[in-house]
């Protein structure tokens, strides 16, 4: 089993290897996902269906740029940190599943299917921040900065989690988030310090994105503060150096965008069930 | 009969196949029980579409051995780390036109944001000249950057270091 190259691997008889369409098996196969005793079950359901929710639908306005990306370069990145977060989605929404099995809708799929696929909007629980729908590249930037530095601080945090999943999880997604927020981070910089009308541009992106990014921060905890405090830190850094200003303070709108999202995500699940490809 | 690591030991990875799993440090284990083999593999990257068949890798090539009970684990921690890549699989790279990583950075506490891409000293696969500069730090898969030479000025692929 060697080949010069990856087509050549392709050609093999046996092509359930390249099973890159549907027919994925558990994500968790394999591991031991039962709660550590003095874990609420259904807590800690909840905390990975949330943080699943986030990665899941920031992986999907990722992926919508596919295709439509200023350039080559930067279409791979965003297709690489979208699939990093939907691997991140995968662990996370299975793990929920494992723990509170009354979370999954009842279909025949499986568990991470059934919750990406066949739950309303109602019953997602991402933040407002990544179901924000269109804007410019600018905008996609400062999303992605603002979501890749909370996250990171919050994964920073859970690999002291009582569950060894969660831990295993946080800590390879640590490595990752550093990595996406550096990228979307020298964005901000290079667009804010641009030209005239890039800097406009990044500063109206970072302005709509703003009102945001209260709901990250749980401000009334301790812990809660030290993570907005960790974050402001990064976002500082970034907005000096890029010569754009810290956002007023705005009221954040509802978006109304989660269910054009879902609708569009969920469509080939709902409307074929039984796909294979 | 060939003993069950040794054929474990075989089996490519399908994203680098002039790597074996081994070489990769993506093969943590293999151990034959009484119930049969049981091997432990730890993806490179939380989303490595590549997982399922590595696993259906793994088993087909048990099975072809004469192993009929095969059990293929995934194990997340510890996260797997590119420091694990083995001599062999470092050299096997570099003859495909892939730079190898360096060391791997570890951190305590907050991770440092870089606003500029550290200075590495990635030596170009091609011409082994030192003078080499990014272009990008995401590539065709997702363990891999992207860099250019500027001594033969042939792109090539470098393998991040996480």
């Amino acid at each position: 089993m060697s080949f010069d190259n990856a087509y050549e691997a392709l050609t093999e008889d046996n092509d359930t290897r390249w099973a890159f369409g549907t027919g994925f098996v558990d994500p968790l196969a394999g591991i031991d996902t039962s709660v550590p005793s003095g874990v609420d079950a259904a807590e800690l359901a909840r905390s990975c269906l949330w943080l699943g929710d986030d990665a899941l639908i920031m992986s999907h306005r990722l992926q919508e740029w596919c295709a439509a990306a200023p350039e080559l370069e930067d279409e791979v990145a965003l297709a690489n940190i979208g699939l990093d977060l939907l691997g991140q989605a995968r662990l996370l929404l299975a793990r929920a599943a494992k723990a509170d099995p009354s979370l999954v809708p009842a279909v025949e799929q499986s568990d991470e299917d059934a919750l990406a696929f066949f739950r309303d909007a109602a019953d997602f629980h991402n933040v407002r921040l990544v179901e924000l729908g269109g804007g410019d590249f600018a905008f996609l930037m400062a999303r992605l900065l603002v979501f890749s530095t909370w996250r990171l601080a919050v994964f920073q945090r859970l690999v002291d989690s009582p569950d060894q999943v969660v831990t295993a999880i946080a800590a390879k997604g640590i490595k990752e988030l550093a990595y996406h927020r550096d990228y979307a981070a020298r964005w901000v910089v290079r667009l804010g310090d641009g030209t005239d009308l890039s800097h406009e541009r990044m500063q109206a992106g970072l302005n709509a994105v703003w009102p945001y990014v209260d709901e990250l921060f749980d401000s009334d905890t301790s812990d809660g503060a030290a993570l907005r405090a960790e974050f402001d830190a990064v976002m500082s850094q970034v907005i000096t150096a890029g010569t754009l200003s810290r956002p007023p303070a705005r009221e954040a709108a509802e978006t109304r965008s989660l269910e054009p999202l879902l609708a569009e995500m969920q469509s080939v699940a709902r409307a074929h069930p039984d796909a294979t490809w | 009969m060939v003993s069950a690591r040794a054929v474990a030991e075989t089996v490519t990875d399908p994203e680098l196949p002039m790597l074996t799993l081994a070489d990769l440090g993506v093969l943590r284990d293999v151990t034959e029980t009484e119930n049969g083999v049981v091997v432990t593999i730890t993806p490179t990257y939380t989303g490595c579409p590549a997982m399922d068949a590595m696993r259906a890798d793994l088993s087909v090539a048990l099975h072809n051995a004469g192993y009929d009970a095969v059990d293929v684990r995934t194990v997340l921690s510890p996260a797997w780390t590119t420091d694990w890549i083995t001599p062999a699989g470092r050299a096997k790279l570099a003859k495909a036109g892939i730079a190898p990583p360096g060391r791997a950075q570890r951190t305590d506490g907050p991770i440092p944001l870089t606003l500029t891409a550290p200075p590495k000293r990635v030596a170009c696969p091609q011409c082994g000249s030192p003078d080499t500069e990014l272009l990008s730090e995401f590539s065709a898969t997702a363990c891999k950057a992207l860099r250019r030479c500027r001594a033969c000025a042939e792109p090539f692929e470098h393998v991040k270091e996480i």
